[in-house]
């Protein structure tokens, strides 16, 4: 399996405090992969080095393609979409301009309009809603619409921060059951930041543990799942 | 004349001030929202795009042509000066940026009496004095001017509303960090509002020279009123910038005419400024934003 991702020594700081100290790991083409770790680790921080939206050092290979010392705007036109945490969404825009926002970079114009009926089908509720302000959704909405808006991309990595935060277990079945659907359908490979390890172990098929800005433990979710250090910590059984 | 004649007459009169006024402030607001800086050289900056029309003219060139051209050159050159001189403090403290534009201000000043000197000179206006334009209220100008400053309007609401590049400008104002994580360039949406603001100024700026006279001062005393007009109307709200310049600019006209006389006009502008922003901060149609601290 080629890796998609080839995260070497990588560093970030938020002005003169380092978060990241040296982050290394891989990710497999087509996988769903999951960045576990407690309040403070520095599983946001990885995305947003990913991104380039902190100082970063060291290495991030995105299909060769050096990240570090790129912008933000640019790491976006190698294929990686990223939904943030808080979810990002232009609140004073409608659904609809949300949705042609995350095609903004596409050549392929006249393709972005079936597309976005293709997440109308996908998420039915934004299609009832298309017209009405983002800022109006609920939160669980706007997670849909937070990730479709980054699928409009047509993403062949796609970053997620903690797609469960704040929504009702219901609803968070329903997009990783969703997210499920993307990965196997579409053969999108996602970098999952998950605050709730059980479920973002039932979804990944690799994960790494972050402890205070390093990897300490990595290995298939099966692994993880098993071991009876991380059960106790993070999964609380 | 009688009486109500005359009323009206202050008030169309206002009204057509008043499409200057907010077409000012409208670029003003244009570069407030996705800066959240006034622009103090705004008004400088017309001036000189108003020069350059003017010398286009001299050389010539049929009026519309001019104004054409004089757009295209303001758009690209408030772009460059974005580029070249307030790029560099784009994450400077605003102290900074405001010096800078005092500097530009009086770059724009001196190069206008340097390059076209400080003679005042006349303007002309594209509409005749004697046209079926004019009625006992206003004068062709004057609803030349208001038709002209409609059209620039409605362009940019349908520039903003139905382009992928307009729409790619209002989510870098309002979200700057999600529009890089959807590809938008953001610096370069500045400077395309840097770039259209100018524009617009030039227009306004052409718009008052056949009624104030070109000269390098000609827009200080406007620059106040649209400040009045954006800061009354709401200075995060374009649409409240061009409500506002038409309210100060009849309320101007009319306290001059009524109240205070003429010589005192410009005080109107001073004293909407301070009222605004001691009574109501966020003006008529601004959003009231609450900032934790």
């Amino acid at each position: 399996m080629p890796s998609l991702l080839e995260v070497n020594g990588l560093t970030a700081a938020y002005g003169a405090t380092e978060v990241l100290h040296d982050v290394s790991f891989t990710l497999e083409a087509g996988r769903i992969t999951a960045v576990l770790g407690a309040n403070g680790a520095g599983k946001t921080t990885t995305l947003r080095a990913l991104c380039q939206m902190v100082r970063t050092g060291g290495s991030a290979l995105f299909e060769g393609r050096q990240l570090v010392g790129r912008a933000t705007e640019e790491v976006v036109r190698l294929g990686i979409a990223h939904v943030p945490d808080g979810r990002g969404t232009f609140t004073a825009l409608s659904v609809a301009e949300n949705l042609r926002l995350g095609a903004h970079v596409r050549r392929d114009k006249d393709r972005v309009a079936d597309d976005v009926e293709k997440m109308y089908s996908r998420f039915p509720r934004l299609g009832e809603r298309r017209h009405q302000q983002a800022g109006t959704l609920s939160g669980g909405e706007q997670q849909m619409l937070a990730i479709s808006r980054a699928l409009m991309l047509r993403p062949k990595l796609l970053l997620l921060d903690e797609p469960s935060f704040g929504l009702a277990p219901k609803i968070v079945a329903e997009i990783f059951r969703i997210l499920r659907g993307i990965n196997i359908d579409d053969g999108v490979s996602m970098l999952l930041v998950e605050q709730n390890a059980k479920l973002a172990l039932e979804l990944a098929d690799r994960a790494y543990l972050l402890e205070t800005g390093r990897v300490a433990v990595s290995g298939t979710s099966a692994e993880l799942m098993a071991d009876e250090s991380i059960r106790r910590s993070y999964l609380g059984v | 004349m009688n009486a109500m004649e005359a009323l009206l007459h202050q008030i169309f009169s206002g009204l057509a001030n008043g499409c200057i006024y907010g077409s000012i402030a409208l670029a003003l607001v244009m570069i407030y929202q996705a800066t959240h800086h006034l622009n103090f050289a705004q008004g400088e900056m017309a001036t000189f795009s108003t020069f350059i029309a003017w010398a286009l003219i001299q050389r010539g060139m049929p009026y519309w042509g001019a104004f054409a051209l004089t757009f295209a050159i303001s758009f690209a050159g408030g772009l460059l000066v974005q580029r070249l001189v307030l790029r560099p403090f784009e994450r400077a403290p605003v102290l900074t940026n405001v010096n800078v534009f005092i500097g530009l201000l009086l770059i724009f000043n001196a190069l206008s009496g340097w390059i076209f000197d400080h003679t005042v000179k006349a303007f002309p206006s594209p509409f005749p004095q004697e046209s079926a334009m004019k009625t006992a209220f206003f004068s062709a100008h004057e609803l030349g001017s208001f038709l002209v400053m409609l059209g620039v309007l409605l362009t940019l609401y349908g520039f903003f509303r139905f382009t992928p590049i307009g729409l790619a400008m209002r989510a870098a104002a309002q979200n700057p960090d999600s529009a890089r994580l959807v590809g938008i360039r953001v610096s370069w949406m500045l400077a395309m509002g840097w770039g259209l603001a100018a524009g617009i100024g030039a227009v306004a700026g052409m718009m008052v020279a056949p009624v104030v006279f070109l000269d390098p001062n000609m827009m200080a005393g406007i620059l106040l009123y649209g400040f009045a007009a954006a800061l009354l109307g709401g200075v995060d709200n374009p649409w409240g910038a061009v409500a506002g310049g038409l309210i100060v600019g009849v309320l101007e006209n009319l306290l001059g005419a009524y109240v205070i006389g003429t010589e005192l006009k410009l005080t109107v502008a001073l004293v909407l400024i301070v009222g605004t922003l001691t009574l109501m901060p966020s003006g008529l149609f601004g959003k009231h934003v609450v900032t934790r601290v």
